[in-house]
């Protein structure tokens, strides 16, 4: 898609990621896409689409239907000097891959003291909300964001997804990249020849409000915007962070958030025990423990398989879920 | 020797329910008898002169000495744990040597013997075992890979590394190294399924050594380990893991297949693990005597020694010279572990990211205020007794 410098225009989040691979694919020989269906087919989702015709079969690799293959052989290309940005197909396909993430890819710099780099970037396409089968609609964060050596970004947005997308495929260390499924056909403003207006694990103030801060990342934040312009309508000044990064978490733009609301309420399709939510609720509590007006609450998903797509809409959170829980805290 | 793309293709093996898998391989490569005897084999000839086989000697000499006093510092309370590569030392010697400088080795956690040939710093190896690092050697000043503990989790670098080889036009080639434990793991299969479709140059070198800690390898697999490459499609050569100098031919055969694009080769090299699994293992829980004693006739030492000296190409001067050699080695190694320091604790927080994290700083941050805090109370203390 050629752009004309300087201006922006509409693109969706597939758009604006195909984008990034693009550029990014351009500026470094080394960079490499790799995953199952990516070439020819352009990925399920089509995030690749066109990148082989450009590119290559030799840059945009289709790979045999192994996942633990796929991250550990992107080690092995990482160790011989190459970039690859790996696509695993959807969330529930990552576990045989787990492994490698983990004990591998996690550790070897720090194995190494320092003497190797793990450039590698694994896009995720996660969560629920499209009517998916089984093993379609999960959100893992918080395995990943546990394991030190990772860092984990997630966009809510297409120019964010873009910028996010470029600045972790640059990044020496290896990025679990989860791209909000949802969201992908959502349209946002975007100019690739622009510059990213924030580093890649800093949050954005997506939204100000002086009542309660709600806190979500990828596929939340729009929810958590339109709760935020419902309540608007009852009064309630709701300010909305989206958090962007969960591995470095930046607390200081929470910190700064809560200490002006006094509220704050947490919000990811996860499910809630053990989440990120406790992680961020614990550490509200302690930096903002005099300026809490309540508890930080949290609202994701319960602590049961995600259900059948008939059902989801029951399990994921909502603006009504949201809301409540902002009652909640407000009544307090 | 001349690349010949026929030459240890797999060839008929028994069926998998004539026997236990080390009663008699028939397609055993053998190029030096357990007698010492130099043997012809049709598919892998080897030239090599006396100072070469010297050579290979003082490599297995050293090695084995090596790892004996790794196992006594370990008794002694110097080292944690180690993983001896007693028996194992021509498979490792005889692939180590096989490579070029620019070849790179995935090792498991026993290879010292390839450590050893690819010019890495003993030492380098033993603070992992001692407890003071993961490895923390650089795997590129040597092209050796940092030892991996996940079984066969290495054998997928080494065949990505291959493939990033491939993309660079280059002739190198790469060996992956495992075990016959490993065979069963599946990332074990999916570097074979990886490596034989990109046709990536990496030799996959399997020590069967018969027992993965007390699993005899018969639990691993019903079919000779070898004729597996056949099912994904490249060649499987198994050779007699105790002859140094078969080790080194069918080896050097499999890069120079790997390197000129004609993809992977499985390689077995049937050897047998002479001491426990590690230092915390004890075999005769599970293994019977006889079986130990029948592998010490095929020792891989003792027949490239009783080659040299029969062929008149070692005189106990040189033997000698090599046994002094190696009691240097010992020392040097005695005492570097001795004096190795212990890391500081707050580099527990380096090089968990190349590029840093908040989190990590903050921690480290916590870390050495609570540190530093017992370092001031002794302070205080201290001053008042000079009050």
């Amino acid at each position: 898609m050629a752009v004309e410098t300087g201006t922006k225009k509409s693109w969706t989040m597939v758009q604006a990621l195909n984008e990034a691979l693009r550029r990014s694919l351009d500026e470094n020989p080394k960079t490499l896409v790799m995953g199952e269906d990516v070439g020819r087919l352009g990925g399920v989702f089509r995030v690749t689409d066109g990148l082989h015709k450009d590119f290559g079969e030799e840059r945009v690799i289709d790979t045999p239907l192994a996942e633990s293959g796929i991250v550990g052989t992107a080690i092995g290309l990482a160790l011989r000097g190459y970039r690859p940005v790996v696509e695993i197909q959807f969330d529930g396909f990552v576990y045989p891959a787990f492994d490698q993430i983990v004990t591998q890819l996690a550790k070897m710099h720090a194995r190494a003291l320092g003497h190797i780099k793990l450039p590698v970037t694994i896009r995720i396409p996660f969560a629920g909300g499209i009517g998916a089968v089984e093993h379609h609609s999960e959100s893992h964060e918080a395995y990943f964001a546990h394991t030190a050596g990772l860092k984990v970004v997630a966009p809510s947005n297409p120019a964010d997804a873009h910028w996010m997308l470029r600045q972790a495929i640059a990044s020496d260390d290896p990025v679990i990249f989860l791209e909000p499924k949802r969201r992908y056909w959502d349209k946002g403003q975007l100019d690739p020849n622009g510059a990213p207006e924030l580093e890649l694990h800093r949050a954005r103030v997506a939204r100000t409000g002086t009542d309660l801060t709600l806190i979500a990342y990828g596929p939340m934040v729009k929810v958590c915007l339109e709760a935020a312009e419902a309540a608007a309508e009852d009064g309630l000044k709701l300010e909305v962070v989206d958090l962007r990064s969960l591995s470095p978490v930046d607390f200081d733009t929470l910190e700064q958030s809560v200490r002006r609301t006094g509220r704050a309420v947490v919000v990811h399709e996860a499910p809630v025990f053990l989440g990120m939510g406790a992680e961020l609720a614990a550490r509200i509590t302690e930096r903002c423990f005099y300026s809490l007006e309540a508890p930080v609450l949290r609202v994701g998903g319960y602590f049961a398989p995600y259900p059948p797509s008939r059902v989801e809409d029951a399990f994921l959170p909502d603006l009504d879920r949201v809301l409540d829980a902002v009652d909640r805290a407000m009544a307090f | 020797m001349t690349v010949d793309s026929t030459a240890g293709a797999p060839t008929t093996a028994p069926a998998a329910n004539d026997g236990p898998a080390d009663a008699g391989p028939p397609e055993l490569v053998q190029l030096l008898t357990p007698e010492g005897e130099r043997v012809e084999h049709p598919d892998y000839s080897l030239e090599t002169t006396p100072e070469e086989l010297r050579s290979i000697y003082r490599d297995l000499v050293l090695v084995r000495r090596f790892d004996a006093e790794a196992t006594s510092l370990q008794r002694q309370g110097e080292l944690g744990l180690w993983a001896s590569l007693l028996g194992q030392e021509a498979a490792q010697v005889g692939s180590g040597r096989a490579m070029r400088p620019t070849d790179y080795a995935f090792p498991t956690y026993r290879e010292h013997g390839v450590a050893w040939c690819k010019g890495v710093d003993p030492l380098n190896l033993l603070g992992m075992f001692r407890g003071v690092n993961h490895g923390g050697w650089d795997p590129d000043e040597k092209n050796f890979h940092l030892y991996t503990i996940v079984i066969g989790s290495q054998t997928l670098h080494a065949t990505g590394y291959a493939m990033g080889i491939t993309k660079d036009g280059a002739d190198d080639a790469v060996i992956a190294y495992f075990g016959d434990g490993a065979s069963s793991q599946g990332d074990v299969s999916e570097a074979f399924t990886f490596a034989s479709v990109y046709q990536a140059p990496v030799v996959f070198f399997c020590q069967n050594n018969q027992w993965a800690i007390s699993e005899p390898t018969e639990k691993q697999t019903r079919v000779p380990l070898y004729q597996r490459a056949s099912g994904f499609g490249f060649p499987g050569v198994r050779v007699d893991g105790n002859d140094v100098l078969a080790c080194l031919a069918v080896t050097r055969w499999a890069l120079d297949h790997a390197r000129t694009g004609q993809g992977p080769v499985l390689i077995e090299a049937f050897t047998y693990r002479m001491g426990a699994h590690t230092t915390s293992d004890d075999p005769t829980r599970y293994r019977i005597a006889e079986e130990l004693e029948s592998w010490k006739l095929k020792d891989p030492i003792e027949r490239l020694k009783a080659h040299l000296v029969r062929e008149g190409w070692a005189d106990s001067a040189f033997l000698e010279s090599v046994e002094a050699e190696s009691e240097q080695l010992a020392r040097r190694v005695r005492e570097g572990v001795r004096t190795m320091p212990d890391p500081d604790p707050s580099s527990i927080f380096e090089h968990v990211y190349a590029e840093g994290h908040a989190l990590v700083d903050e921690e480290r941050e916590g870390y050495l205020a609570y540190a530093s805090s017992f370092a001031s109370a002794a302070a205080e203390l201290t001053d008042g007794e000079d009050d």
